[in-house]
């Protein structure tokens, strides 16, 4: 796979290691965030905890659009697909959240019609194909899978596709950042930041992290060495005394982003006054709703919702993991009464979840391995 | 919500939809390239777009990646060079 | 707080324990040979049946008449679309009941074919899929020597579901069980993985992929009998990897013998197509099911012999050494990943679905 494989080469990763290892100042411990779920993922996928310096600490950010939505939203979803002749769409990701009673996958095995799709495409396609059926599409994403919905919404508008709406959880990057630089007890030392979101928002928004708040900032891509490379280039600013937006994934990333994708979203989208966020409570401005013009395909608006905000179980830390207050192991109930198969919260169903990457990649023990 | 895969376009099957026949190693799929219409006329065969949920969200660079993995293959370079130049002077 | 090596440790205990059953419904995750699976297994189904051979969780029963080691199989196939890339429900249905007799060392004698059909199936579809599971018998080298067919109404199996039960006869130079592996050992896989899940993926036509990719569905007595003939005190264990792929196979067996077991993931044969539809999907090609792949451990004095016996046989020209078995953590696969970094390989919570994430 060209622009994947030569991005996962092993001897360039360990060179990569050894010019962190030169770039880090004795003594110092170092805290660097990756924002986005992916990220941690792949950090805990190709063992690049493993590959890293004990001084270099990645905590891991809220950057999962799963993980984040409250278990009231996971509720209104299920009550849309248990009404009669409805068709829940959704992405597999979903399907394992836990709402305040059950999950997507438990709703569909007691007899709703849930179906698992990879592109909101395939759910107009479901649309098309059974117009006797009312078809939901459960959206989810930040700004990188915003426009692939807003696209689709417009095709259904243009062809009057009545039996289609969408249910509308898309949110913004920017204001969980902002709500989590305005944590007192944060302290970190720079940020691996959100590449495909970039694609769309290009780097600019992220210029206040640096510029505010004193953190520099590098846009990385996914590949095992583009994070290590995004991790040596936040290095290298804090040697060299420099503090600013770096681009790592430029072969991807436009410095401006996606002109064509943002107005697509401008005309189908716009920002809800405010939005529950696990962990982070109400945050004004920081989610998307359908507008006015896509009304007729607004799934709030046809189908009655319970709407009820609910709070995690008790035992739930799942808003200080995403805070990257604490580890996914530090939580009361990792790993025992919280597990993959059986999960509390989202952090550990979501297949970008901090406590999900460390659970089913980062669970072994390191000190005094054989080499 | 990461998930992106670098895909080569084939050709434009459906103009008014736009939507293109993308290869990943073998693999065909039929993505949407309406969100990269920029003035330019957009997508052209032979093109390398980043795949998200069947939507083409950004054309990959190769000149950059190219550039890229230079740049890591220097820093690669260098790495060696020490590592000789260490092993080197243990033999003393 | 507690430490990291606490808390791991806590972990581990907790799932060295036998499982309890505790869900309401039964859900697809139940069927995807993952954690679901195992729960069901383990805290359902041994504890109710009760049988010291059923509890060994082998990929066949042994039962032993008058000093003759017999081993007994049972399996349902209920594979949707019937026909696809590479075969079709019958030809499953053959191949993976022997495959099941000859990893557990037997010789595939005889089986049993029972069809459940749907009210309204094609004749020419039901004649076509009897020929196929005769041709497959033929090829196994086994007899079908009893069976029977129940119809039921439209929209109550999908096409038609196949159930079989295999009879073989253990071969003397076999000495495999579950709990036999030991530090030092290496593991094989006879081919390239992930083909036939992947295969059935692409044919259902939901997720619009258009590749090349054809199930690998094959008998493998030939490739368990070159190993016997060639290294039979050696080898350990062998495992047909299906549902759940090569991971399940290598995380059943860790467990049932207290054993770390090591892959290196470069060394793991994937061909292309299914390495990018896998990537595409957000799928872990290791998590994908086989229909003609098996997972052997064999002792480090055999291992080189083995695999070059492995190789003889149709199908498994790429075998390739993948691992090796260590004593410690206990219980657990680790990977050794392509960029040099380790990581776990879990079971599967769930169903694989394709992720966007």
């Amino acid at each position: 796979m060209r622009f994947v494989e030569e991005f996962r080469d092993a001897e360039l990763g360990a060179a990569l290691a050894a010019q962190i290892l030169s770039l880090l100042e004795p003594g110092r411990h170092y805290k660097l965030m990756e924002i986005c779920g992916g990220h941690t993922h792949s950090i805990y996928r190709y063992g690049i905890d493993d590959l890293l310096p004990d001084e270099v600490e990645m905590v891991h950010g809220p950057g999962c659009p799963v993980c984040v939505i409250p278990m009231g939203r996971v509720d209104d979803a299920i009550a849309i697909a248990e009404r009669e002749g409805v068709t829940l769409v959704c992405f597999g990701d979903m399907m394992r959240v836990p709402g305040s009673e059950r999950t997507l996958l438990e709703a569909k095995a007691a007899g709703a019609d849930i179906r698992v799709v990879y592109s909101p495409l395939d759910a107009l396609r479901i649309a098309r194909e059974s117009p006797e059926r009312e078809v939901v599409f459960f959206a989810i994403g930040f700004e990188t899978t915003a426009p692939s919905t807003a696209l689709t919404l417009m095709r259904a508008r243009e062809e009057g596709l009545a039996n289609f709406s969408c249910f509308c959880n898309h949110v913004a990057i920017v204001p969980p950042l902002q709500a989590l630089l305005a944590l007192p007890d944060l302290s970190l030392d720079g940020f691996v930041g959100p590449g495909h979101v970039a694609t769309v928002v290009g780097a600019r928004p992220f210029e206040f992290i640096p510029a505010e708040h004193g953190k520099p900032f590098v846009v990385s891509g996914f590949e095992p060495l583009d994070i290590l490379q995004a991790i040596e280039m936040l290095l290298r600013q804090l040697v060299e005394g420099r503090c600013e937006v770096e681009n790592q994934y430029s072969r991807v990333v436009p410095g401006e982003g996606n002109p064509v994708a943002l107005k697509a979203m401008d005309e189908v989208f716009e920002l809800r006054d405010t939005f529950e966020w696990r962990g982070l409570g109400e945050i004004p401005r920081s989610a998307f709703k359908l507008t006015e013009a896509f009304a007729a395909h607004d799934a709030e608006l046809r189908h009655e919702l319970p709407g009820r905000s609910v709070a995690d179980p008790e035992a739930c830390q799942c808003g200080e993991v995403l805070k990257g207050a604490i580890k996914p192991w530090e939580c009361k109930v990792f790993g025992t009464a919280c597990t993959p198969e059986h999960a509390i919260g989202t952090c550990m169903v979501s297949p970008e979840g901090a406590c999900a990457a460390y659970y089913n990649y980062g669970r072994f023990a390191r000190e005094g391995d054989p080499a | 919500m990461c998930l992106a895969i670098p895909g080569q376009v084939l050709e434009i099957v459906d103009e008014p939809n736009r939507l293109a026949r993308v290869d990943v190693a073998g693999v065909k799929r039929n993505v949407s390239v309406g969100l990269l219409d920029a003035e330019e006329g957009g997508v052209e065969p032979g093109d390398w777009v980043l795949i998200h949920v069947g939507f083409a969200i950004s054309k990959v660079d190769p000149d950059e990646a190219a550039a890229t993995l230079k740049l890591l293959e220097q820093m690669g370079s260098e790495y060696e060079q020490e590592l000789d130049e260490l092993k080197g002077s243990s033999i003393e | 707080m507690r430490s990291e090596e606490r808390v791991l440790e806590i972990i581990e205990t907790a799932r060295g324990k036998r499982p309890r059953f505790k869900d309401e419904l039964v859900t697809m995750a139940h069927g995807a040979g993952g954690k679901a699976s195992q729960t069901l297994i383990e805290g359902l189904l041994v504890p109710a049946f009760g049988s010291a051979a059923l509890a060994e969780l082998g990929d066949a029963g042994a039962v032993e008449v008058d000093g003759i080691g017999l081993a007994i199989t049972t399996d349902s196939f209920v594979v949707r679309p019937i026909r696809f890339p590479g075969g079709s429900i019958g030809e499953l249905a053959v191949n993976g009941t022997v495959n099941d007799l000859a990893v557990s060392g037997a010789r595939p004698l005889a089986l049993t074919v029972s069809l459940v059909l749907e009210e309204g199936l094609p004749a020419a579809e039901l004649r076509a899929e009897v020929e196929a599971i005769a041709a497959a018998a033929e090829a196994a080298g086994v007899e079908i020597v009893s069976g029977d067919t129940k119809v039921v109404e439209r929209g109550h199996c999908d096409s038609m579901y196949v159930c079989t039960t295999g009879l073989g006869r253990v071969d003397p130079r076999a000495g495999l069980g579950t709990g036999t592996i030991e530090p030092g050992d290496r593991v094989l896989v006879s081919g390239p993985i992930g083909a036939h899940g992947t295969a059935i993926m692409l044919a259902r036509d939901e997720l619009g992929l258009d590749a090349e990719i054809a199930s690998d569905t094959r008998p493998l007595w030939p490739a368990v009998e070159a190993m016997l003939e060639a290294a039979g005190p050696s080898l350990r264990c062998l495992r047909d990897a299906t549902r759940g792929g090569v991971a399940s196979a290598l995380n059943e067996l860790a467990r049932a013998s207290g054993v770390c077991v090591e892959v290196s993931e470069g060394s793991v044969p994937v061909l292309p197509e299914v390495a990018a539809a896998a990537e595409l999907l957000g799928i872990d090609p290791m998590y994908i099911a086989n229909e003609g792949v098996l997972v052997a451990f064999v002792a480090p004095e055999g291992a080189a012999a083995a695999l070059a016996a492995l190789r003889t046989a149709p199908g498994c020209e790429s075998a390739a050494e993948v691992g090796v078995v260590k004593e410690e953590p206990p219980g657990m696969v680790l990977v050794e990943t392509g960029f040099g970094g380790r990581r776990v390989m879990d079971l599967l919570a769930g169903d694989p679905l394709p992720r966007i994430c």
